[in-house]
């Protein structure tokens, strides 16, 4: 492939990876409304269009129609660019997320992920930990108690959940020896889904990855009955929905990220010995990603609509005394699985 | 630091967490399998029992005439000052009826007094929640929005004969 080939092709998924993303986040916002009504035996949304499809698009006029307030005391600058901080770290992580295997378009063969790095997952540490940056700035910015407050616990929880969720990836990397998303997923081949070889590191990531999102039962930097709404109080129109499609997208980057670690990635177990053609494969592969993402996703909602906060200190405790002595069990584990089974 | 003592400690399988959590979790899942209780309003509407008190009527007779004798009773009990009556004479055997009836319905706050003092059964509190208006004058209802024959009001009749 020549370089304008290659520009071509990594253009083409972009955009369908950032139309699919936002669609994915509107309906995102959608199911999470439908699903918190169903757990509470009511209908939810569903007025707007058929069962109420069309409701993310009436939402997202309705926060355009708004006026944009910023607090005379706000610091105007970063005020405004927080969201876009936030926004740009929750599309960008995406980017090295493979969701299928190589595919053969039009005689090319490319490769169904943006950016194909070998030194993905440090890419993606990167750019999640750049995530506290964003809320910190809106807190900070504000120039409000409430929001200096969220941003403040934002910061503290992120900084320590980051630590264990670095430690929970690090057992991952020991197994596939590598930092390139592809081999991780090329090396849980089967059954051996690091979910099921490493169960420890899969809890520990997991629950690292609701604090990362700020998602119950770690929404603390946006703790409604006590910080009024955190980091994002003095926010309104586009800037909070920056915030809001930002923190949707980071779920869906959070799924994304599990599922490619611990689930198995785009892989559909043994389905190379069934004979499929090359297209069926590709095109199962991308389904089973985009089911395995759904269910996680489902995940996500469901936990959120089941259970409470959790209190500032008992954040603290489980992050510094369970989860990150946990992920260093992990670790010890995965070391000696090699040591023994010569992985 | 000596240990906090509570009154009930969590045991080893409470203490990690995840056991609970899935209790929790299968909790919510099956709810949301089970019978909404929403009522989809405009389409779907609440029918009350005989025991609801909505909005207040005059009961108005097969043949017609009204129940009330003027007797101001209603007026006179009513907290919130809502209900206005003007007594008048007729040839007919009860002998007294009301030439204007008018309950303002910004007023009333639908305490059912003006029915329990009653003494002819019949002023009564009816089904009807649905009350809006666009003016003040709309909310004065007078004797042509008031009547309503008795066979509508049965259920509250039935209801106030076994337990008032």
């Amino acid at each position: 492939m020549s370089i304008l080939e290659i520009v071509i092709f990594s253009l083409v998924k972009i955009l369908v990876l950032v139309t699919v993303m936002l669609l994915t986040v509107s309906y995102l916002v959608y199911f999470e409304r439908r699903i918190s009504a169903w757990a509470q035996n009511r209908l939810g949304p569903n007025r707007v269009g058929w069962e109420g499809v069309l409701q993310p698009f009436a939402d997202v006029f309705k926060l355009l129609l708004k006026e944009d307030i910023v607090p005379t005391v706000a610091n105007k600058k970063i005020h405004a660019l927080a969201p876009i901080l936030a926004l740009f770290v929750a599309f960008t992580t995406y980017a090295v997320i493979p969701f299928g295997p190589n595919a053969t378009i039009f005689g090319y063969n490319v490769p169904l992920v943006v950016a194909d790095v070998n030194i993905g997952i440090l890419y993606v540490l990167a750019l999640t930990s750049l995530g506290v940056y964003a809320i910190t700035f809106a807190g900070w910015s504000s120039g409000s108690k409430y929001s200096l407050l969220g941003g403040i616990r934002s910061s503290a929880q992120m900084i320590s959940y980051e630590i264990s969720m670095g430690f929970s990836i690090g057992g991952v990397l020991l197994l596939s020896s590598s930092l390139r998303p592809e081999a991780i997923v090329a090396g849980q081949a089967g059954w051996m889904w690091n979910a099921i070889v490493q169960p420890i590191g899969f809890i520990t990531f997991l629950v690292s990855a609701f604090a990362e999102t700020n998602r119950l039962p770690f929404d603390l930097p946006e703790a409604e009955p006590e910080l009024v709404g955190g980091f994002h109080t003095e926010y309104s129109s586009m800037k909070f929905a920056g915030f809001f499609l930002a923190e949707y997208a980071n779920m869906i980057v959070a799924a994304g990220l599990i599922v490619t670690l611990y689930l198995g990635g785009w892989q559909f177990p043994y389905l190379e010995t069934f004979g499929l053609s090359q297209t069926w494969y590709v095109i199962i592969s991308v389904l089973t990603f985009i089911s395995k993402e759904i269910l996680v996703l489902f995940f996500f909602l469901w936990v959120r609509w089941s259970l409470p906060r959790f209190r500032y200190d008992q954040l603290m405790n489980l992050g510094w005394k369970v989860m990150f002595p946990l992920s260093l069990i992990n670790i010890i584990w995965v070391a000696a699985l090699i040591m023994i089974f010569k992985i | 630091m000596a240990e906090k003592r509570r009154l009930k400690d969590l045991t080893f399988w409470e203490k990690i967490y995840i056991p609970e959590i899935l209790k929790g979790l299968k909790l919510t899942l099956e709810n949301m399998f089970k019978p909404k209780f929403t009522m989809q309003y405009p389409e779907e509407k609440f029918i009350p029992t005989g025991s609801y008190r909505g909005r207040p009527v005059l009961a108005q007779e097969e043949n017609g005439e009204e129940r009330c004798v003027a007797c101001g009773l209603c007026s006179r009990v009513c907290p919130a000052l809502a209900i206005e009556v003007q007594a008048a004479e007729t040839e007919r055997e009860k002998e007294r009826y009301p030439e204007k009836f008018e309950i303002n319905m910004i007023r009333c706050i639908f305490c059912g007094f003006c029915e329990e003092v009653c003494p002819e059964e019949a002023i009564l509190m009816s089904k009807d929640y649905e009350l809006a208006f666009s003016n003040r004058e709309d909310a004065i209802y007078g004797k042509d929005k008031l009547l309503t024959p008795v066979s509508q009001l049965q259920d509250r009749i039935e209801f106030l004969r076994q337990y008032k």
